[in-house]
């Protein structure tokens, strides 16, 4: 009896726990799916209309463009990050001088929230106010940079931004890492007379594994909510050349009044995440739980 | 002793909790007029209102085009706590809750006060809902306006348009003055703004009513509406760089300090004009719909959503009766940089274009804005696609065309 007490006792104290994930979390997630297949406008309703909304989100252009936005910015943002923040975090490892210094202004992007970011960066690369401009007052007035303004290119400058806050962040994780690799291996491979660069990519980079797995999960999330940084540094513009689901869908279920086409389009989303994020969250869990055992 | 002492405070606290009860109307009150000039105009309606025995608590939540703030409405009405009384536009926005028998019926102030009689028609019928009356109309805005710059317009050596082919001479005389033709914020709602501009003032009002009244594909395909594409697709040459990124704001800024020749916007640029020490009709020139003049109706209005508490129905049919007293409607009118939406109001002292759009009023030239035809979700679509052509150059006329129609059909 008393045993069995004790071994209830965790349970009741995580109890109110239990019922914030059932209700807020996996509960919302069950009901914005069932609104997705009702006809809801503004209110929700209760009735069952089947894919059609699906059938209209797969049909509205916007929806379209968002999802090989979030595509575009999501391999270049990723990638970029992580390149980036791996040199950063290499050169930071060769005991150079003011480490701390650099280090701190470096990670610095990464304290300031994606409006921030993104206002100073539509600052910066506005035509009319910013580098351009600038050169042109210099007297090198054929230079020309007005990708923000420019439908088919913006986008790379959204992602570019990202890049610019996050691979600060990339860089602590992997340095982090490159610290906690044994001298002894350096030692072995320069006995060896293999060359830097090899010890990098054979060795290193293949034991910061886990480490790149980490900071992959957070850029991925980053990715699937980008959000901010689109409404700060173009609003989703010019004309809708910038615009990302997340916007989609909290324009859809606010201004626009269509909360069984957000719900749709919040829908897709999320099974996209399961499928992307899925399979890498369950070889971590496996991962640590192989270590532990 | 201590007994005593907490049940005095305990008195204290529960006088100062029914004073204010037994005082006044109380209304809580929620908008998004925010910015300088229109919380100054709020305040008149604030101020007759606490006149008339009342009592208003203010529940301004801020951003532009007021998303935030329905959103929130909208949410304490679904949560059981609505407020007394709730902004809209004068638009289908508040459609869905007439139907889902949220809001109250203002059927016995409307009755009362004459609504029927002293309203502009437009907006009385956007306000009523299968024979009630659902909601107190405060204003009239119109967002069909073109502003222009004297002083760039004298310095290119050209005058103001009469005609869409004036306007295309002076955009080019400007251009070669080197002077921005066409200032325009980089949002897609002020591009929708310009293809209504463009639609009425070059296509015509029937043109505007067949499209968006009637769902009319035939009229989208027709030679007249070809014409409003063809003028849209050239104006894009005429914008500049900076348009990206741009509020509506800082492009009719441009247009009052002469950098540039003209501005599509509504006449809620008036309040930026007068905000610069400049007078609205003379420093910057105003055109309400440029060939075909018309009065492109749009407003606010607030609506009463249904209350546990029934001595709340006073209140609001107190506050419904206040915002449509013909001083209080000048009085706000004034500041907030509209029009009444009452006829019968004295309007000498409103500005040069304030004047121009009570004539087209008076004389019946005017047509409900497309927000009361069409409900918010294709209001958003007419924004992506208007967005669209601005910024894409590679779009054709045709294009536009066939977009407008794909959105029409659909509904």
């Amino acid at each position: 009896m008393k045993l069995r007490l004790s071994a209830l006792t965790p349970q009741i104290a995580l109890l109110p726990t239990w019922l914030i994930v059932v209700f807020a979390y996996v509960g919302t997630v069950i009901w914005s799916i069932r609104i997705s297949f009702s006809s809801s406008r503004m209110l929700p309703e209760g009735d069952f209309v089947g894919l059609k909304s699906y059938e209209r989100l797969f049909s509205t252009q916007r929806w379209v463009v968002s999802v090989e936005n979030v595509a575009i910015f999501g391999v270049i943002f990723i990638v970029g990050a992580l390149v980036l923040g791996f040199f950063l975090a290499v050169m930071l490892d060769q005991r150079i001088k003011a480490e701390s210094l650099f280090r701190t202004i470096f990670l610095y992007p990464y304290a300031m929230s994606f409006v921030v970011t993104g206002l100073a960066w539509q600052w910066i690369l506005n035509p009319s106010l910013g580098l351009q401009q600038m050169m042109h007052n210099f007297g090198w007035t054929s230079f020309t940079f007005d990708w923000l303004a420019r439908g088919d290119r913006a986008i790379y400058l959204v992602a570019f931004a990202g890049i610019w806050q996050a691979s600060g962040l990339v860089m602590a994780i992997l340095l982090a890492g490159l610290r906690g690799i044994d001298e002894d291996l350096w030692k072995a491979a320069k006995i060896d007379g293999i060359p830097t660069w090899r010890v990098y990519l054979h060795i290193v980079i293949p034991l910061l594994g886990g480490m790149f797995a980490t900071a992959l999960v957070l850029l991925a999330a980053a990715v699937v909510k980008v959000y901010d940084l689109v409404v700060a540094m173009t609003g989703g513009g010019p004309g809708i050349s910038t615009e990302v689901p997340a916007k989609f869908v909290i324009d859809y279920l606010f201004d626009r009044q269509n909360i069984a086409l957000a719900t749709s389009a919040s829908t897709v989303m999320f099974l996209a995440v399961l499928f992307v994020l899925g399979p890498i969250l369950y070889r971590q869990y496996i991962h640590n739980n192989g270590r532990a055992a | 002793m201590r007994l005593s002492h907490h049940l005095a405070l305990l008195g204290t606290a529960l006088a100062c909790l029914a004073t204010p009860v037994q005082a006044a109307e109380k209304a809580e009150v929620l908008h998004w007029w925010t910015s300088g000039s229109e919380s100054a105009a709020v305040n008149e309606f604030k101020k007759a209102f606490n006149a008339a025995g009342g009592e208003w608590t203010d529940a301004a939540v801020a951003g532009g085009g007021g998303e935030t703030a329905r959103a929130v409405g909208i949410n304490r009405i679904i949560g059981g706590n609505p407020t007394t009384a709730m902004q809209f536009n004068t638009s289908q926005q508040f459609y869905e809750l007439i139907d889902k028998g949220l809001l109250q019926t203002l059927d016995d102030v409307a009755a009362k006060d004459n609504w029927a009689k002293v309203i502009n028609p437009v907006i009385y019928s956007a306000v009523s809902k299968n024979g009630h009356v659902y909601a107190a109309p405060v204003n009239i805005h119109s967002n069909v306006w073109l502003w222009f710059s004297p002083a760039a317009l004298k310095k290119a050596g050209v005058e103001a348009p009469k005609t869409w082919d004036d306007l295309f001479k002076d955009l080019d005389a400007l251009k070669k003055a080197g002077i921005i033709p066409l200032a325009q914020s980089g949002d897609a709602w002020t591009q929708n703004l310009t293809f209504m501009n463009v639609l009425i003032g070059a296509g015509g009002p029937e043109l505007y009513l067949k499209i968006f009244k009637d769902r009319d594909v035939n009229a989208i395909k027709s030679p007249e509406f070809k014409k409003v594409a063809d003028i849209l697709a050239k104006m894009r040459d005429y914008l500049d760089e900076g348009m990206q990124g741009r509020q509506w704001n800082q492009a009719i800024s441009l247009v009052i300090t002469g950098q540039a020749g003209f501005n599509f916007m509504g006449d809620w640029a008036k309040g930026e004009v007068v905000v610069a020490g400049k007078v609205p009709g003379t420093d910057v020139g105003c055109i309400p719909g440029l060939g075909k003049s018309s009065y492109w109706i749009g407003g606010d209005v607030f609506v009463f959503p249904k209350q546990k508490d029934a001595g709340a129905l006073k209140a609001q049919e107190l506050l419904a009766h206040v915002l449509l007293s013909p001083e209080t409607q000048v009085a706000f009118n004034n500041k907030k940089g509209s029009a009444p939406v009452r006829a019968d109001v004295d309007t000498s002292t409103m500005d040069a274009c304030g004047k121009q759009g009570v004539a087209l009023l008076g004389s019946g030239a005017f047509v409900p804005g497309s927000d009361m035809l069409v409900n918010p979700d294709v209001a958003g679509q007419l924004n992506d696609l208007a967005g669209t052509f601005f910024s894409d150059k590679s779009k054709t006329a045709a294009d536009f065309v066939d977009g407008l129609a794909k959105i029409v059909s659909s509904q």
